[in-house]
């Protein structure tokens, strides 16, 4: 038998009344890769935060090296040899890798003083195990997410740490870098640490778990060894039904041309992009990280101001300066980070629905609770966001609900052209499948759908056509279905399709 | 504890309410000249000066912001309005000077806070000192008195023979600034830019526009503020006001409004003003030292922060 070197025994957890773990019980191996999944609001962070000692269990008992123990702050549990990587890193920014390495630790000379010699010399030596090729003086703002990432890994292993958990790691690097991280978790594996993992990505749930310990609604449903499971028979853990298709497509006519841009240009993040769009079409937008999606939206949306093109809606040519300006003529952009720029945290459900068409709402040029209230819940309602009223403060919801509180501010206005960015980020797969239904509902209406997304089966499962870009050029346009992933992703790293053959 | 912090939540849009009537309850038992109704109506007029402060100031701090030049507003309207109200001048001219001043300095402190992105609290620090500057370079220094008979009795008359007019004034803004903050969208936008100010600008509000109307809106309150001052003191101080941006601040935030934006009622400023006023009067009839008032108005501010900290803990 493996060697169990942490074990959860029905842990158990209620905040105010409400139960979100319901006697959880998994054992972790010595030098395994254990991936933890379910919904969001399923109980994994809940979950790992009692095992650092952010949270205190109602009941149960957690096991390490089969002693008793309760954590009660992380750096209790990192001294045991527990250390978890956070979804957002917060590196001190102007700091060097080496003391952001040490920090807390500072290595000491004469008893007070730092010593940043000696903690550049270990950095360095850390920096080359891990194949990194960075100066251990290099300040984190010059690092990428990913490169971030892998010192705090680093600072995690220099701890001795013989427990790492990461929450969501890939969410937010490269395709290059993701390779990067997984080989360093293979290797950190072979030499017997063990990796907690949580994530929602199939694809690379498969390739880098050993086991899979599936949570829903706060309960344990199972854990199956990786590579004796099969993806449908996971999403029917996590969601306790079968889903009968992950991307429910529907084929729609496509109607006029809604869209056109021609030469479109951003400075030198989007360079030259001409691109038509018709009604009833969901386009998607592929490409890498830093490929320009984002400013290709932004800049037809009018955050960002062109630098030259044009851009025609419904066949005329039109001035956008402003975002107040394209809301006008019927466009929407569900921006990419809904805590940065989708919702107003400090507000409510029923506020943050409202608050981009909140003039059709009034009357007499008045605020009008009864119009906004009945606005609001009609939304809850046909997009289900699970809230327990619209005056519920909208921090307090789950991921894949706030989203849909951003999508559902967009759709008030009754745009005819919505532009989605990573639409289903972080998301439950169930709320990923009510945004593909709502995107299907809309091209049906006669409305046109972009689609960035940086997951391939998503832009290949839903969209009638792929624009790739590339260092802020089209490298590549698809006409779906049957599209070849691995030619969009040619296109994608810069090559262009003709220059494939 | 746990349950109760839940319910001070619940509460926490009435709890300075209700803990300003607990002090006033308990100041009446404790003194019958407090429990007088002419002493309530004097505890009104010594809030208004800086309630009318504390309105502006809490439109400004619902975006996110703050403006430490209110003080010095009041100074410098204060003495245009004493140069402008010199023997038997109408009241027009004195009044629309101070106040249009006062609304252009706070166009100014919005204008850099909004466009040229300098932080609020360097750009208002700047135009504190500017404007005391330009205060006592308007005066000469010294105070200016002759103020006209007609001038005095804007701030200095009485309704019904009791009401002083000081009162009705700041209850006619703080209606006015109601309406506004809960009735219109623009008062809805205030609180959206406090909110998230890039999840405003995506929706498609103008939010460089909002930053600098509430900051126009603060210096214009400051200067019928200190127009107000003006006629109820009969002369134009260059020094008038030091220190009233901090009361005005302490104010909004025993009101419940959010330091960070985006959350607080309309009548949040009142009522903290209001509580310094209770505090200040009770405590001066029991003829307690005003140095306890200071310690007990420090309380109360860190008082109130920390139930605005906790409830959003709880939030989370």
């Amino acid at each position: 038998m493996e060697n169990v070197i942490l074990r959860f025994e029905d842990i158990s957890k209620s905040f105010s009344g409400n139960k979100v773990l319901h006697d959880v019980s998994f054992d972790l191996h010595e030098g395994e890769v254990h991936t933890l999944m379910g919904e969001n609001g399923s109980g994994k962070s809940t979950l790992m935060k009692i095992l650092m000692g952010i949270y205190r269990r109602d009941g149960g008992v957690i096991r390490l090296y089969d002693k008793d123990v309760v954590f009660s702050n992380p750096a209790q549990a990192l001294a045991n040899g527990i250390a978890m990587i956070h979804q957002e890193l917060s590196p001190v920014m102007d700091m060097e890798i080496a003391e952001n390495i040490f920090v807390g630790r500072e290595i000491k000379k004469r008893g007070f003083l730092a010593d940043i010699r000696e903690m550049r010399k270990k950095a360095k030596l850390l920096l080359a195990q891990f194949s990194l090729d960075l100066a251990p003086e290099t300040l984190m703002r010059d690092l990428s997410v990913g490169q971030c990432q892998l010192v705090e890994i680093i600072k995690a292993v220099s701890c001795n740490a013989k427990i790492i958990i990461m929450d969501e790691p890939t969410s937010a690097i490269t395709e290059n870098e993701v390779e990067v991280l997984f080989s360093q978790i293979r290797r950190l594996r072979s030499q017997g640490v063990s990796m907690i993992y949580i994530s929602h990505k199939m694809e690379e749930i498969f390739k880098i778990s050993d086991r899979i310990t599936v949570l829903r609604d706060g309960h344990y449903i199972g854990t199956e060894s990786a590579s004796a499971l099969a993806p449908g028979t996971l999403i029917k853990m996590m969601v306790g039904r079968e889903l009968s298709e992950a991307f429910p497509k529907k084929n729609v006519p496509l109607g006029e041309t809604i869209l056109r841009v021609k030469n479109l240009s951003y400075g030198n993040k989007v360079r030259d992009v001409s691109f038509e769009l018709r009604r009833g079409e969901i386009l998607g937008i592929a490409g890498l990280i830093g490929a320009g999606r984002s400013e290709l939206a932004e800049t037809i949306f009018g955050l960002r101001k062109k630098t030259g093109g044009t851009v025609e809606l419904n066949g005329k040519a039109v001035s956008i300066k402003r975002p107040a300006d394209s809301i006008r003529q019927g466009l929407a952009l569900i921006t990419e980070d809904r805590k940065y720029t989708g919702l107003n945290l400090a507000g409510t459900v029923g506020g943050n629905i409202t608050v981009v068409s909140i003039r059709l709402l009034t009357k007499f040029g008045l605020l009008n609770r009864g119009n906004e209230n009945r606005c609001a819940r009609n939304y809850v309602q046909k997009l289900s966001i699970k809230t327990p009223n619209i005056e519920t403060p909208v921090l307090s919801l789950s991921g894949g609900n706030q989203q849909k509180v951003v999508i559902s501010k967009w759709l008030v206005g009754n745009p005819d052209l919505i532009i989605m960015d990573e639409p289903t980020r972080g998301i439950d797969v169930g709320a990923k499948r009510d945004i593909y239904l709502l995107m299907g509902e809309l091209a049906e209406a006669g409305k046109a759908v972009i689609m960035i997304s940086s997951e391939m089966p998503e832009l290949i499962g839903m969209c009638d056509r792929i624009i790739v870009l590339a260092e802020g050029k089209i490298t590549g346009e698809f006409l779906g279905p049957g599209y070849s992933q691995e030619k969009i992703m040619w296109c994608a790293s810069g090559m262009s399709a003709a220059a494939q053959g | 504890m746990e349950i109760n912090l839940n319910r001070l939540k619940a509460f926490r849009e009435f709890i300075m309410l209700i803990i300003l009537v607990l002090i006033a309850g308990i100041l009446c038992i404790l003194s019958p000249a407090f429990a007088d109704f002419k002493n309530f109506i004097n505890i009104f007029k010594q809030a208004s000066i800086n309630g009318i402060l504390a309105t502006g100031m809490m439109c400004v701090i619902l975006t996110g912001g703050f403006d430490l030049s209110v003080g010095s507003i009041v100074g410098f309207t204060g003495v245009i309005a004493a140069l402008f109200a010199q023997g038997n001048q109408p009241i027009a001219a004195p009044v629309t000077l101070a106040v249009m001043s006062g609304l252009a300095i706070g166009l100014v402190n919005g204008a850099c806070i909004a466009y040229l992105s300098i932080p609020a609290f360097v750009v208002t620090l700047g135009t504190q000192s500017i404007v005391r500057g330009l205060a006592y370079l308007a005066s000469g220094g010294i105070p200016i008195f002759g103020v006209s008979k007609a001038y005095e009795k804007i701030a200095g008359g009485l309704m019904f023979n009791f009401v002083p007019f000081l009162v009705i004034y700041y209850l006619l803004i703080v209606a006015v600034f109601g309406f506004i903050l809960s009735k219109t969208v623009y008062g809805r936008r205030i609180y959206v830019v406090g909110g998230n100010e890039t999840a405003a600008e995506v929706s498609g509000i103008n939010v460089k526009l909002i930053k600098t109307s509430v900051y126009g809106i603060c210096g214009l309150l400051a200067g019928v503020a200190g127009c107000l001052l003006t006629s109820r003191t009969i002369s134009g101080t260059p020094v008038t006001g030091q220190g009233y941006e901090l009361d005005a601040i302490a104010a909004v935030v025993i009101g419940g409004i959010s330091l960070e934006g985006g959350a607080g009622k309309w009548y949040g400023s009142m009522i903290g003003a209001l509580m310094l006023a209770v505090i200040s009067n009770g405590l001066d009839i029991m003829r307690v030292p005003s140095y306890y008032q200071l310690l007990l108005k420090g309380i109360i501010i860190i008082g109130a922060v920390f139930l605005d900290v906790q409830s959003k803990k709880k939030q989370a």
